[in-house]
């Protein structure tokens, strides 16, 4: 082969910083290919997805709208992540949050309570919370893995809201919509800015984040949750208690995630629907890694994200192009995220005399470079 | 329950436990050479979609199953680059494949959702057929789930009678010693996962074209990763891959049987069952580490360098 990987001697400080940029410039080539082989100007597609949507403040606004749920799943993702515990349940604890949160706020139909919206925003992050710590205890007492059981809850979850709007929960006055009843005021989330759909949900977004860092950078639990997930054996030789930091951040992300969910419902969508999250639970891990499971890398790569949600749909409208395209992005970004990571680690040599002239000097620290690699692998 | 509905129920068992058969199968000879892919789900809604697209544009149902396959293959050569040439977390690769294949097939996809096909059609095969019960629930299908029969067959004697799979097996234990021995361990990983998804990518031209022959986005519905949960349930042996995939599809019929006991119950509670019962099996078999560490192959997941 002309390329060659060679193990670095220590990982990339600034690569993992460069790869999320490489990453986007590398899926915005590729989509620009794509748009030009569709038949339509590259630059003009370009332009339409991701400068147009943020052109005048509504479009900034709403941004915000769809990035505070996105950010509220990755921040916890991001916790669980850190530890290694492979948390792929965000959907179905955003839909379940949703469901009961939504639940909790069609008994408030004839009140204004002043405490009606603290409690539905409460019941949809405890209910979040809830329908992670299945996995919680399954994985600490049952040894099951928690990708399978994560992935599981998600369709039940959407199904159980499914059979909530279908059932139970239907507008009785809805015309035999799937929909239950509108939300009224005291349950739904005052407005940050008028005439704009943009709600305080993104003021817990924020709050979350900084949540989130305090607890990753300043708090000894943060920094055993890392511990372990950068080497278990070590966590365990620390004496360091794996299942409550498992509990933990399955708990914390599970909360988040649910509030977001309930933040959807008592927010831009006013009522339970079928379709409550286009995806945001899955969106949200790839901005948790896009991030660098870091709260300001998620706060960026959120908002990119949301750009790619609100772009796909502009360019629906305006040039006629299939809604799927923001999952294709969604997905590339990814992909090419996870091959650019392989730079962190390794770098690539050109001429294979060059790096044989390199290789003793390699050979000779193999075992730390072996510590690296599984650093960056994990 | 009457002997009619009784006969359906276990033909219907079949025809929904066979693409739960072909993926299942695929991964677990790729999870048996020590890699994981977790990338069933979006490999199957590639084969999916462009075997949908395939069999309508040239009318040929069975060029569509081979491009189906096709693009299973491709997907999982992407897998393939990432998590084997690049070393990558096989975890987050898979993730992202599923992910990537999700976006991708719906993309590709747009034009032709809703769009009507007449799907493979049923081959009774003659005399045995005819035999009373066992003729309607075993030979009364189409070809696909012929093939199904065939191809675990083909996967069991594979694993447990030939060379070659020892060789996988070999690499799945310890890939070091495998290759001290000589074995090409990068290739042999290689075959593994692009076998897989020339299997993911048959089993959703089963989807596509057999079981209901249409394309919808997300048409697969998790069984991608209940097939991942299978292969664990059946302790990586192909025998109880068949055994599970039945037992997975009986539960995905449960309206079926719901009906035939006279309850009605909402179908979406009842489509919950499949990934409940998925959950409970997952306990009950993981709930004993000592019995996981058995049988799992002793690599999985763990990235192996070609320069190693």
């Amino acid at each position: 082969m002309i390329f060659k990987l060679e193990r670095r001697v220590d990982d990339s400080r600034w690569m993992a910083y460069l790869s999320p940029i490489l990453a986007g410039t590398l899926t915005l080539i590729t989509g620009s290919i794509l748009f030009w082989a569709l038949g339509k100007d590259p630059l003009q597609t370009l332009y339409t997805f991701f400068i147009a949507p943020v052109s005048d403040l509504y479009g900034w606004t709403e941004l915000g709208v769809k990035a505070a749920p996105i950010m509220l799943c990755a921040l916890g993702l991001a916790v669980c992540y850190r530890g290694k515990v492979w948390n792929i349940g965000a959907e179905g604890q955003l839909l379940f949050g949703a469901l009961v949160g939504g639940g909790v706020a069609l008994q408030f139909l004839e009140s204004d309570s002043a405490f009606a919206l603290p409690l539905v925003l409460v019941a949809g992050a405890l209910a979040g919370m809830a329908w992670a710590a299945i996995p919680a205890l399954l994985k600490t007492h049952f040894n099951t893995n928690e990708i399978l059981t994560t992935i599981m809850l998600n369709y039940i979850a959407l199904n159980l809201l499914l059979f909530s709007v279908h059932g139970p929960l239907k507008d009785p006055g809805g015309f035999n919509f799937p929909e239950s009843a509108l939300f009224t005021e005291a349950v739904t989330l005052p407005l940050l800015l008028e005439d704009s759909r943009m709600h305080i949900g993104i003021l817990f977004a924020l709050f979350a984040l900084v949540a989130v860092w305090v607890l990753l950078s300043k708090t000894f639990v943060g920094f055993q949750i890392k511990v372990l997930g950068l080497d278990t054996r070590a966590a365990h030789f620390a004496g360091f208690k794996e299942r409550r930091l498992v509990w933990l951040a399955l708990l914390l992300s599970g909360a988040l995630a649910g509030l977001a969910g309930v933040c959807e419902v008592t927010g831009p969508i006013g009522q339970l629907v079928p379709q409550v999250s286009p995806g945001y639970g899955y969106a949200a891990i790839i901005v948790a890694f896009l991030g660098r499971l870091h709260p300001v890398g998620i706060l960026l790569s959120s908002m990119l994200m949301a750009l790619i949600y609100i772009g796909g749909e502009l360019v629906q409208i305006e040039l006629n192009l299939p809604l799927a395209l923001t999952g294709l992005f969604q997905g590339m970004l990814l992909f090419f995220l996870l091959a650019c990571d392989v730079l962190i680690a390794y770098r690539i040599r050109l001429s294979p005399r060059f790096s044989a002239l390199r290789k003793p000097s390699s050979a000779a620290l193999v075992n730390g470079a072996d510590a690296n690699l599984s650093t960056h692998s994990q | 329950m009457d002997y009619d509905l009784i006969v359906n129920i276990l033909y219907a068992t079949v025809r929904t436990g066979t693409p739960l058969i072909l993926v299942a199968l695929g991964e677990l000879v790729c999870e048996k050479s020590g890699v994981l892919n977790l990338g069933q789900e979006g490999m199957m809604l590639m084969g999916a979609v462009i075997g949908f697209i395939a069999a309508l544009e040239t009318g040929n149902l069975w060029l569509g199953v081979t491009f189906a396959m096709a693009a299973g293959l491709m997907m999982s050569l992407l897998f393939g680059f990432i998590a084997l040439n690049l070393s990558a977390n096989q975890v987050a690769t898979g993730l992202a494949l599923t992910i990537f294949g999700t976006g991708l097939s719906a993309f590709v996809g747009s034009d032709y959702v809703g769009t009507p096909l007449v799907g493979i059609e049923p081959w009774h095969i003659p005399l045995l057929s005819d035999i009373p019960f066992v003729g309607r629930i075993l030979f009364s299908h189409d070809p696909l789930v012929y093939l199904s029969f065939g191809l675990f067959v083909g996967v069991y004697l594979f694993l447990n009678r030939s060379h070659a799979g020892l060789a996988l097996k070999a690499v799945g234990e310890s890939p070091q010693s495998a290759k001290a021995t000589g074995l090409p361990v990068f290739k042999i990983r290689y075959l593994a996962v692009m076998f897989g998804g020339a299997m993911a990518g048959l089993a959703g031209a089963y989807l596509s074209l057999a079981y209901t022959p249409l394309w919808a986005e997300n048409m697969t519905a998790g069984r991608g990763w209940i097939a991942l949960a299978l292969v664990v349930f059946a302790s990586w042996k192909a025998e109880r891959v068949l055994l599970g995939a039945y037992l997975f599809g009986a539960f995905s019929i449960m309206h079926l049987v719901a009906q035939g006991l006279g309850f009605s119950v909402s179908p979406n509670l009842l489509a919950i069952m499949p990934y409940l019962a998925t959950i409970v099996v997952l306990v009950m078999l993981s709930s004993d580490k000592a019995r996981v560490k058995l049988y799992a192959p002793v690599s999985l997941g763990k990235p192996f360098h070609p320069a190693d």
